[in-house]
Order: C-alpha cells, then sequence, then structure tokens
C-alpha cells in the first residue's frame, strides 16, 4: 500500500522524491559508517591498553621503585609522586577556582571584567598545556635553579584553575535566586548567603568539578617534562625533581628496553583506570544532585 | 521612660556595628573574590609575559627571519621555526580533515538516528573518552598504529597514490611508519570526541519545533540536518571545530612518540618531521646554552599565538551560537 501510494505520489514531480530518498539514505549511511569508523579506532585504542597493561600489572608493580635498565621493579615512587604532586596541586588549585568562580557568578554577573575574566578562563581551560610547563620553568625552576616537586605540581595546580573556575561558576548559577533572597531576607550578610547557602546548594556541582580538574591534571605529561622531570629513586622531598606515572610512562615507552615498556604499559592503564573512575564517580555525584543540567 | 530610650539607643548603636562589621566583611569578602578573578587575568599575563621574556635572546639574535628559516643546528647555534611551524600545521590539517568528518557524521548519528536508549549511554562514552589522557594515545600509536602504517597503509599509498605524478610527491619514500601523516592520523582520532560531544550538544540547542516543523514538511533526515540544523548551528559547529583544532596544534604526548623528531621539510607526508610541541618536548631538558633555551622558548611563544587565536575565535563563535538561543 506504502508503495503503490508514494508511487503515485511520486509521479508529477518525476524522480525528485525517489532523489531526495536516495540521497538521504547515502548521507545517513556515511554518518553511520563515520560513527563506526570513528568508534572503531576508539574501543581499539582501549582494547590494546587493556591487553597490554592487564599483563604487566602485578604485586611488584606497587611495591617497587622504578628499575635501572633491564632490571625488575615496579612504579611506586611514581604512583606516590603523581598523587601528591596531584593533591598538592589540586589543593592549592581548587580555592583559587572557587573564589574566582565565585566572583563571575555572585558579584561579577553582567560587568565587563567577569565577561573578560570569563573568556580568558576558557582560553586558559583549552590552552596547550606544554606552555603552561614553559611559564613555570621561567618563572619557578629557572629562578630556584632546579627542577622541583613544586614546581610540577605548581604548572599542575595552574591547569585546575580554570577547570574549577568554570564549575564553580556554573554550578552557583543553577541556584536559584529565592534561596539567596530567602537567606537575605533574614538577615544574613551577603558573604553569608553565598558561603552557607549558595555553597552548599551547589556543593555537589562544585565537588563534581574538583574531580573533572583531577581527571584532567593526572594525566597530564608536558607540564612535568620540565618542571618535576623525573627520579628514578625513591623521594618524598618537594624541593627535588620527584618522579611521576606521565614521565614515567613517557621514557619508558621510547626506551629499547622490553621490561621498561612493559612498565609503561601497566602505568598507562593505571592512569587510564584511575581517569575513568574519577569520571564517572564526578558524573554520578552531578546526578544525585537535585539541579540537573 | 528614659530606660527603655536608653535601651533602645543602645540596640540601635548595636546594631549599627553590626550592620559596619558585617558590611566590611562583606567588601572584604567581595574583594577577595576579585583579587582571585583577577588572578586568572594575571596567568595569562605571566604565560605571555615569561614567554616573551624567555623568547627574546633567540628573537634578538635571528630576528623575523626566525620564523622563515628551515635550519635548526644546535652545533653551530643556527636556529629557525619554519620547519616545526609546517609540522604544526600540517599535522593539523590531516588531523582536521579526519575529524571533522567522522564526529560530524557521529554527532548525526547520536541526534538524529540511533534510538532513544543508547543516546545518553553513546554520548556519555564519548565524553569518557575525551577525558582519556594525550600519552595514552601516543603510546598506542607507537607500538601499535606507526608499526601498522609501515606494514600495510604506508606501501599501500606508496604503490597507489604516490605513482600518479604531481600528488605523487606526497607520498614518496621509505615506508617508515613514523612521520607527519602518522601523527596528523592519531591528531584525527583524538580530537573525535571533543568535536563530537560540542557538535552533539550544538545540534541539541534547535528548538524541537524547528525541526518538527521541517519534518512536518515532508523533509528527509538528511534534508532537515543539512538545511535546517547546520544553517542554524552553524557558528556553534564552526566554534567547536576550531576547538579541535586548538587541541591538535597544541597537543604534545600524542605526537611526540611518532613524529620523528626530523627539523626538515619534506615533501613527502610520510616523511618523519617536528611540530613545535614536539620540539619542545623532547628537546628542552637537553638543551644546552641560551640561544638553543631560548629559541625553544621561542617556538612556544608562536605556539601560544597561533593557539590563542584559534581559541579566541571558537570561543566567539560559540558565544554567538549561545546569544542566539537565549541561553
Amino acid at each position: 500500500m506504502t508503495m503503490s501510494n508514494s508511487a503515485t505520489l511520486a509521479t508529477p514531480i518525476g524522480g525528485l522524491y525517489h532523489r531526495r530518498r536516495i540521497a538521504n539514505k547515502v548521507a545517513l549511511s556515511l554518518a553511520l559508517g563515520a560513527a563506526g569508523f570513528g568508534l572503531f579506532w576508539l574501543v581499539a585504542i582501549l582494547w590494546t591498553l587493556l591487553y597490554n597493561g592487564l599483563s604487566a600489572i602485578n604485586l611488584s608493580l606497587f611495591t617497587e621503585n622504578t628499575p635501572p635498565p633491564g632490571g625488575e621493579g615496579g612504579l611506586l615512587n611514581a604512583i606516590f609522586g603523581s598523587v601528591v604532586m596531584t593533591a598538592v596541586a589540586t589543593a592549592v588549585g581548587t580555592p583559587v577556582g572557587v573564589m574566582a568562580g565565585t566572583y563571575l557568578a555572585e558579584f561579577g554577573r553582567g560587568t565587563k571584567l567577569a565577561e573578560v575574566v570569563r573568556f580568558i578562563n576558557d582560553v586558559l581551560l583549552s590552552a596547550p598545556s606544554i606552555m603552561v610547563g614553559l611559564f613555570v620553568y621561567e618563572v619557578l625552576v629557572v629562578r630556584m635553579g632546579h627542577f622541583s616537586a613544586w614546581a610540577g605540581a605548581m604548572a599542575l595546580a595552574v591547569l585546575v584553575i580554570p577547570v574549577v573556575v568554570r564549575t564553580t561558576e556554573d554550578m552557583l548559577k543553577l541556584v536559584p535566586n529565592s534561596l539567596r533572597e530567602a537567606a537575605a531576607a533574614l538577615g544574613a550578610p551577603q558573604w553569608k548567603v553565598i558561603t552557607l547557602v549558595a555553597y552548599r546548594a551547589a556543593r555537589n556541582g562544585m565537588i563534581t568539578g574538583m574531580l573533572l580538574a583531577v581527571a584532567r591534571i593526572s594525566g597530564e605529561t608536558a607540564p612535568l617534562l620540565f618542571t618535576a622531570l623525573n627520579n628514578q629513586f625513591w623521594s618524598a622531598d618537594m624541593n627535588a625533581p620527584m618522579a611521576n606515572l606521565p614521565v614515567v610512562i613517557f621514557q619508558y615507552a621510547m626506551s629499547p628496553y622490553e621490561d621498561w615498556r612493559q612498565l609503561a604499559w601497566g602505568g598507562a592503564l593505571l592512569i587510564t583506570v584511575a581517569i575513568l573512575l574519577l569520571n564517572i564517580g564526578a558524573r554520578l555525584l552531578a546526578g544525585l544532585g537535585t539541579t540537573r543540567k | 521612660m528614659t530606660e527603655i530610650a536608653l535601651t533602645l539607643t543602645d540596640a540601635h548603636a548595636s546594631t549599627a556595628r553590626r550592620a559596619r562589621r558585617q558590611r566590611l566583611q562583606d567588601a572584604a569578602f567581595r574583594n577577595a573574590t576579585l583579587a582571585f578573578a583577577l588572578l586568572v587575568l594575571l596567568i595569562l599575563g605571566g604565560v605571555t609575559v615569561s614567554l616573551i621574556d624567555g623568547a627574546l635572546p633567540a628573537l634578538r639574535m635571528f630576528g623575523f627571519g626566525f620564523v622563515g628559516t628551515e635550519v635548526w643546528n644546535p652545533v653551530s647555534e643556527q636556529f629557525g621555526a619554519l620547519a616545526p611551524i609546517y609540522g604544526t600545521l600540517l599535522t593539523s590539517i590531516i588531523a582536521m580533515a579526519v575529524g571533522i568528518p567522522v564526529s560530524f557524521g557521529i554527532a548525526l548519528f547520536i541526534t538524529e538516528m540511533c534510538p532513544a536508549w543508547l543516546k545518553r549511554p553513546l554520548g556519555v562514552a564519548i565524553e569518557l573518552l575525551a577525558g582519556i589522557p594525550s600519552i595514552i594515545y601516543g603510546i598506542w600509536g607507537l607500538f601499535v598504529f606507526a608499526p601498522f602504517m609501515q606494514s600495510t597503509i604506508q606501501p599501500f599509498l606508496i604503490a597507489t597514490l604516490g605513482q600518479i605524478p604531481g600528488i605523487g610527491n606526497l607520498f614518496m619514500g621509505p615506508p617508515y611508519g613514523i612521520g607527519i601523516l602518522t601523527a596528523g592520523l592519531i591528531l584525527g582520532i583524538m580530537v573525535l570526541p571533543f568535536i563530537t560531544s560540542i557538535t552533539r550538544d550544538v545540534f541539541e540547542t534547535v528548538p524541537p519545533m524547528v525541526r518538527e516543523s521541517a519534518y512536518g514538511l515532508g523533509a528527509t533526515t538528511w534534508e532537515v540536518v543539512w538545511n535546517v540544523v547546520l544553517p542554524y548551528t552553524r557558528t556553534g559547529v564552526v566554534g567547536g571545530v576550531m576547538l579541535g583544532l586548538g587541541r591538535a596544534l597544541g597537543e604534545t604526548m600524542a605526537v611526540t612518540f611518532v613524529i620523528g623528531n626530523a627539523h626538515r621539510i619534506s615533501s613527502s607526508i610520510m616523511a618523519p618531521g617536528t611540530t613545535i610541541s614536539a620540539s619542545i618536548a623532547n628537546e628542552f631538558t637537553e638543551a644546552v646554552g641560551d640561544v638553543y633555551t631560548s629559541s625553544l622558548v621561542a617556538l612556544g611563544l608562536i605556539l601560544f599565538l597561533i593557539t590563542f587565536a584559534v581559541l579566541s575565535i571558537a570561543k566567539l563563535m560559540l558565544l554567538r551560537l549561545q546569544r542566539k538561543a537565549g541561553v
């Protein structure tokens, strides 16, 4: 029935209807093909990572330090270094980002300055991370005269700030104004309205932003290459070069030694799993909040 | 009577004091947040100043010729940025040539074609993929993709396209595996999730009314996308693409593994080359002497200028779409 219908409908305008349907089919098949093609590569990468990474994961990966060429070892010092520098960077960057985001959402609404800050922040958000490394190198490493974990942490902190600014502002903007007005009507000063009411209402979203920032920096390699450098040995001294997972992966993967390459795969899997967990955690937390985008 | 009046004035005084204190606290809090907002500007200013400062010795020595020279010789301390700039632009062009159509296809698939139950999981998966650090793409490129290019794709390209006069020059030479083409393709895969997630978001800003009206007039899915959705979201799509381009231009780790780090411009896109970020990552800690270090910082400055321009355009275009959508 549909067949004869479309046939009679199509006759007056000749092959036009037919052509349109063919064009539609072709375009949609191409889109389907593109989707399949793109997802194929992304899945292929994850699969290789899982395949090579799992065989490299064992207990000594977590209990021994990075080995010299040809030796046996693990990634303990690198894992420790990554965790420490990420923690310091988050501890430094989050308050800065929260305060700046507060200004944008609460005080600066509609002002020219807020617009400029927002714009610059968005540019910083996607700026190449290697430039942040160069910046911190010029400012800290050259002045101090040596590479250090502090410099690495500061470079990561610079990357944390724009992420937290952005999410803090977005989340505070979702807090209904009636809440603020209710608090203000009770006589609360503005700083109390913001810290005790608005922050609380936006808490889940703000923690989400922090988790996303942690996820972002825990895989960053470029800013650490010439700030924290690397360290083959165990070091907890923030004033000295410190081992960290991304740089270890970089150096070991580029090396000709099979043991080192194995460790690089193991480290790569660790980082990816950690980042996926952080991202999923952040997403779940954002879903828990009463406010949804 | 007088007693009551006294306590009243007392109360007045204490409220006034409290009000004054609160005003002070408010001002302090407000200014503190303002200071941190200004810090964001200061960071960008600091990046700019420190890059210019670090690049000055090289720029003074080589002048504007720095940008147009191909020589990169640490021994004779002759440096030029042409090869890294060329490599940066070429890898990004290859990445965009792959990334734009494919991510457009994925976004079209997610918004218009896929069953409703698959929409959310697919969207989340794409966003999770966007979070995977670039070093993973790099290590995969080095151990899996480059050998595959060397054994399969490149010999095929040399045997087919390489034989055609003219464009054949682009596909000549031995199949190294690593090189500009390989790096560009990996970048293309890497920017897929970025561009896709923005394109998808942007597609969803089209009011259902507009879309449904077109369907109501009898338009096919493709016609709705091409004649209604795309024109409506044009600035946003361009913004998303520029954001992806910004990533591709400045990407370090995905490229450094497979680019080959050769400071020369070859006619073949399969030859090893270098990009700005790969040069910095590979050579910075080993650079001896002020001129060498300064030349690498000057490369960073050039990258900064290029990406800043690209990202600004991206942001402005996305803002324009947002205003139109009235968000």
